[in-house]
């Protein structure tokens, strides 16, 4: 089947097969290599890449359904070789050690501080709670997700004003 | 980007790490990233049956899915003598099953085809005829006489493997005589699954024209590997190239060599294509290395102050089909002879039996060194059995009993020698860290008030750094480790070791110990691992060993080029050998320590400007063979809370003071620590793979067997204590299983001390809220 999708910005018009998921067009058809497949059962979010802004398991949407829709992977993140501040965040926190569930987190992460730019540690927790991370133990994954949207909102923005944040967002 | 990497002296500091970069960018390149011209998959048959007759196979109908280039059957391995292989454990083990199937997912046939769909269309039309056999499941059961004999390719017509024992038996026998007061616990450390993110998996690529084999692997141990293959293919050893890429956790599950990586490289021989073969989680969780599945008994012999005087331990250890545990041949339960843990017993002795069941095959050493978190678990859950027999708290307990500090370098009664350990400092700090005295308080209080609150403590001794050859071989090879490192003209350098990590940082921490070394920024250093034409041979990264055999050879791999420096050095200075010291990042002229000159400078001149007569080049290699393990120790403080209604624990506070001797990178150690943490906690209240009395098996995948989200696991505190190791060169223990050994005792003991007031003494693990209910339910205190 013919599809057209746009990727990091970029339109990709590839003939993929109907039972193709995105997961695998992204990585084999398209070689980003960066989200990951870590079981078969939408458990661990390793695949997670935004679709439409919305933090998607690309292992559980077919390829096809992705056909004109637009889609931001990790490798989408880092702007005129800027890293993206959960990037960096991640790097400083050392929230990773393996690196496996790292694209996904981030990704899911994105979409969470889009919608609460100062997430409270429990509010992190449960946004990332369909991603596993088997190496890290999570608290320092929250602690640079936090990090990341104080920095993302800019330094001048008042945390104290983040209930209205939340609401508009949830 | 806040990088604080090119400081000098970068040992213990809390540098970011090198090997970050790629994956925040998605870079990072695990061996299904790995796309080669002309590559296939391969897909594997697996067995429905636990334990069934193979009538036949035909394989005609998946042959005519387009794409299939090859279906391997037992049959067909048997032709080349591989439908069988040796096991790290000195057992054998089918690759494809012929005749009889042992487990259920046991692998069957291999399809290779061109797609990843074409080679599971095609594996779904492999049909086989089974005839089902007897079914045996528990390892009990499987020792009575009357039990059907699993291998019947066995001289020994049982389903016993071994029988295994330290300690002495009559004067432990004594002891337990005259003692006034004797303690008795059954343990269960269940069958748990170690599930790195990544699931195991490699790419065989034979090329025909060169004889050469490249094979990419998820592997903990790739020199192991290697070797391994050369012995079991008949392919010599330096055509075989094994590159293990980035790999996305192991915690031991890629420790061994999985059937499914034989028929790849058969199918790769035999095509003279690359074959893929990449498991799915269900593969991975229900077919490859398992741990622990101990079924234990410990007594403690005790006098009324409450001073333990001898253990005897009694166990059952459940392999599956085949013992494919990973353990030095020398002893087949490994470290479980540590399980007098930190207390100064007189005597002790521990047998274990190993036993055949219609399970998956295995008994990897799961983030554990050889079955030490077993021993662990039972010593700190006995220990507790014991405070509650002698009406005594369970801190008190371990502070009579702790080895005393001048008593090291300490001789257990099992025959090891303790390196060194301040126990009482650890914990005192612990208790003080965590307000015991308050929380017990608050406990009594809230007793009073019908509430459950429970506290939990677990003081261990892990013992780590599987290397002094004089006990520890993989397959006869002793476990030593290496470094190589070569110093380039401009004073950079490359080092490459023979470990292979999977998280653990070392490409960082390594770096940081050639550094401070050689006197330059951490920067300065790239470490390569994981692949076997460059790297010096070693035994790979499992049981926390890394920082204790291969740190071991970076340093001293480092100190021999330094003395190759040193002389240079006096070249430049134009002075004697003598009059030249190291002042940590220059050699002085002793009294004159203006007149310097730093490692770069020695390494520009080791190809430009050196003394007569002396061999250019600034490089060396050291194979460290360490002298005895390590012993790191700790203090874990667990705090939880019981809901009534449900039964559900909550972990309210959990802190961990970890002593691993010196550091190289605390932040690289706490996060560690975090990790092994949460992996403890999934064992002690989720975790178990379950198996029904038809052998099926109940939890192959996230779904059934649970992984701890962000929404599951505590929020961990940690501390520190540093008790070098008096011979490890850097001083240094390991620390990366510590917190999974010490914590699933910490959390059980917490619950038990919370159910304490209706008698409970014991809860096996996984620790379900329904369990606590049902204990609830029948002291009427919940509906
Ligand atoms: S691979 Fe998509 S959720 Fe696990
Ligand atoms: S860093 Fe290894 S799974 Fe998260």
């Amino acid at each position: 089947m013919q599809i057209r999708v746009t990727v990091n910005g970029r339109v990709h018009e590839s003939d993929v097969e109907p039972r193709t998921l995105l997961v695998y067009y992204l990585r084999e058809h398209l070689r980003l290599t960066g989200a990951h497949v870590g079981c078969d059962t939408t458990t661990c979010g390793a695949c997670t890449v935004l679709l439409n802004g919305k933090a998607v398991k690309s292992c559980t949407v077919l390829a096809v359904q992705a056909n004109g829709q637009e889609i931001v992977t990790i490798e989408g993140l880092e702007r005129d070789g800027e890293l993206h501040p959960l990037q960096k965040a991640f790097w400083e926190e050392h929230a990773l050690q393996c690196g496996y569930c790292t694209p996904g987190m981030i990704m899911t992460a994105c979409e969470l501080l889009a919608r609460n730019p100062f997430p409270t540690e429990e509010e992190v927790r449960k946004g990332i709670s369909g991603n596993v991370c088997r190496c890290t133990g999570y608290v320092n994954i929250v602690k640079a997700i936090q990090s990341a949207g104080r920095q993302l909102a800019g330094q001048t923005a008042d945390p104290e004003n983040r209930s209205e944040v939340v609401s508009s967002g949830n | 980007m806040a990088i604080n990497q090119c400081e000098l002296r970068p040992m213990g500091k809390p540098i970011h790490r090198k090997e970050d970069p790629r994956f925040i960018r998605g870079q990072g390149r695990y061996v299904d990233d790995i796309v080669l011209p002309n590559m296939l998959y391969m897909s594997i048959v697996r067995s429905p049956y636990a334990h069934a007759k193979i009538k036949s196979i035909h394989t005609e109908a998946a042959y005519q899915v387009p794409g299939v280039k090859l279906i391997l059957t037992g049959e067909d391995l048997e032709k080349l003598n591989l439908a069988w292989i040796p096991t790290m454990a000195g057992d054998v083990q089918m690759v494809l099953a012929t005749k009889k199937v042992l487990y259920q997912y046991q692998e069957v046939a291999a399809v290779i085809a061109e797609t990843r769909g074409a080679a599971a269309d095609a594996a779904q039309l492999v049909e086989v005829e089974y005839e089902a056999l007897p079914v045996v499941v528990d390892p009990f059961r499987a020792l009575q006489p009357d039990a059907p004999v699993l291998r019947d390719d066995r001289e020994k017509q049982s389903n016993h493997i071994w029988h295994w024992e330290a300690g002495d038996r009559e004067k432990t026998e004594e002891i337990f005589q005259a003692a006034p007061v004797v303690v008795s616990q059954n343990v269960r450390f269940q069958r748990v699954h170690p599930s790195p993110l990544e699931p195991c998996g490699c790419i065989a690529d034979y090329n025909k024209a060169t004889g050469k084999l490249t094979w990419y692997v998820t592997s903990q141990a790739p020199h192991a590997h290697r070797t391994v293959l050369a012995m079991v293919s008949g392919l010599p050893e330096h055509k075989i190239h094994v590159i293990s890429p980035d790999v996305g956790g192991g915690f031991g599950n890629k420790v061994p060599v999985y059937p499914g990586y034989v028929c790849a490289i058969v199918a790769s021989l035999q095509l003279g294509q690359p074959v893929k073969w990449i498991e799915t989680r269900t593969e991975n969780i229900a077919s490859t290395g398992f741990a622990r599945d101990y079924h234990m008994t410990a007594e403690i012999a005790a006098d009324e102050s409450g001073k333990v005087l001898a253990l005897r331990v009694k166990t059952v250890a459940d392999h599956g089909a085949f013992d494919a545990a990973a353990d030095p041949t020398k002893f087949p339960a490994g470290l479980f002879s540590i399980v007098t843990g930190s207390y100064d017993f007189q005597q002790a002795f521990v047998e274990v039996d190993g036993v055949y069941t219609n399970k998956a095959p295995g008994g990897v050493a799961y983030r554990c060194s050889f079955r030490v978190t077993e021993a662990a678990y039972l010593i700190e859950r006995t220990m507790d059995v014991l405070a509650r027999r002698l009406n005594m708290d369970p801190a008190e307990l371990r502070l009579r009993n702790f080895i005393k500090k001048e008593q090291f370098p300490y001789q257990s009664p099992t025959g090891w020698t303790y390196d060194s350990g301040d126990y009482e400092k650890t914990f005192k700090l612990a208790l003080e860290k965590i307000g015991y005295h308050e929380l017990r308080k608050e406990q009594a209080e809230k007793r009073a008030r019908g509430e459950l609150m429970g506290i939990g403590i677990s003081t261990f001794t892990e013992v780590v750094g599987a290397g002094p050859s004089h006990s520890f071989d993989i397959m006869g090879i002793k476990m030593f480790d290496s470094a190589e490192i070569r110093v380039h003209p401009t004073g950079k350098v490359i080092a490459r070791l023979g470990v292979r990590h999977q998280g653990q940082g070392h490409e960082t921490t390594f770096a940081q110990i050639i550094g401070e070394e050689l006197g330059l920024s951490a920067d300065d250093v790239l470490v390569e691992e994981g692949d076997t034409d460059t790297a010096p041979y070693g035994l790979g990264t499992y049981a926390s060993r890394s920082t204790p055999t291969a740190g071991g050879a970076a340093a001293l791999c480092a100190r021999r080029i330094r003395e190759k420096a040193k002389k240079i050095a006096a070249h430049l200075l134009e002075v004697g050998e003598a009059d030249v010291s190291w002042n940590g990042e220059a050699f002085e002229v002793k009294g004159l320590p203006s007149r310097k000159v730093t490692m770069s400078e020695v390494a520009l001149a080791a190809y430009t400007n050196l003394p007569e007569g002396m061999e250019p080049g600034l490089e060396a290699t050291y194979y460290y063979d360490p002298p005895n393990l390590t012993f790191p120790h700790g203090a874990y403080i667990a705090v939880v809370d019981i809901d009534k209604g449900t039964g559900a624990v909550k972990v309210r506070r959990f802190l961990a003071v970890d002593d691993c001797g010196n550091v190289i990178n605390p932040m690289i150690v706490e996060g560690q620590v975090h990790g092994g943490l949460t992996e403890g906690f999934a064992i002690a209240f989720m975790q178990d793979i379950p198996y029904d009395e038809d052998g099926n098996c109940l939890a192959p995948n996230w779904m059934d067997y649970l992984v701890p989200t962000s929404l599951d696991s505590p929020h961990w505190e940690t501390d520190r204590t540093v008790t070098p190791s008096p011979h490890h060169p850097i001083g240094a223990k390991g620390v990366g299983e510590s917190p999974n050994v010490g914590s699933p005792a910490a959390f059980v003991n917490a619950v038990v001390d919370a159910l304490a007031p209706y008698g409970v003494e014991h809860i096996d693990m996984p620790i379900f809220p329904w369990k606590v209910w049902e204990i609830l339910r029948q002291n009427g205190v919940t509906e």
